[in-house]
């Protein structure tokens, strides 16, 4: 069942607004950056699973950019089915789906928006158009609105 | 010829809430239209000018339909449907 919470969230919330919040252990951010800058200049992405209904980031599942491109990702579609039948099994969903821009800001292009299909996840973008410094920021997309949250590291 | 489909979550709200269904058919076509004749509107997310929309990867068993026929890929009686939003973007 699609849950309520994502779109009341956004019927409350304008889009360039940050309302929400995604919580995130440092571990699994660090991973997730990590993943970008070795894959840097191509585009990275991955998941980060969680239980259902928990909307708690807990396993780190990193992807291959089937498209090994600097511009688009792509998972495999193999790897994919894979995926979801493994969370599947474990009663897990993607509470991240993550992917890092190498050249433009970490902010959900047209073409993230028009892909998004996960009203319950959250985007995360990671920008390393930066070699020192990197953005790290977290959206829901939900029927093409894009929404920003917080992102709180748990230490 | 009795199929189990999957649906994503994206997709439930045409189906009830419902993570899979049953349906049949000898194609993948055949079974979206006999899901559509039970689930209204969910046809218009998968298929778009006669083709699977890009957007959604559909599996039989483990074989992305894309590379074995698309729409007219033959579905046999026990065979499982996968349906699952592709998983892409980027800053293009």
């Amino acid at each position: 069942m699609v849950s309520g919470r994502s779109h009341d969230m956004n019927a409350l919330c304008p889009p360039r607004k940050m309302c929400g919040v995604l919580r995130i252990r440092r571990e699994l951010a660090d991973e997730i950056v990590a993943h970008a800058r070795r894959d840097h200049p191509d585009e990275a992405c991955g998941v980060i699973a969680g239980p259902e209904g928990s909307d708690t980031p807990e396993r780190y599942i990193p992807m291959l950019n089937a498209a090994r491109s600097p511009t688009f990702y792509e998972f495999d579609s193999g790897d994919l089915l894979k995926l979801y039948r493994e969370m599947n099994a474990r009663d897990e969903v993607p509470v991240v789906i993550y992917h890092s821009h190498t050249a433009t800001e970490a902010y959900p292009s047209r073409t993230d928006v028009s892909y998004a299909s996960e009203p319950d996840a959250h985007y995360v973008l990671v920008s390393t158009r930066d070699p020192e410094r990197h953005e790290f920021r977290s959206y829901r997309i939900v029927d093409g609105v894009v929404t920003e949250e917080q992102v709180e590291i748990e230490e | 010829m009795a199929v189990t489909v999957s649906i994503p979550t994206i997709l439930r709200t045409h189906t009830g809430g419902e993570k899979s269904v049953e349906a049949s058919g000898k194609t993948v076509l055949e079974v979206i239209d006999d899901i559509e004749s039970r689930h209204a509107g969910l046809k218009a997310r998968l298929v778009k000018e006669e083709k699977l929309h890009r957007f959604v990867n559909v599996y039989v068993n483990d074989e992305d339909v894309r590379f074995s026929g698309g729409l007219e890929a033959a579905v046999n009686d026990g065979d499982e449907l996968t349906i699952l939003p592709a998983v892409a973007g980027g800053a293009r």
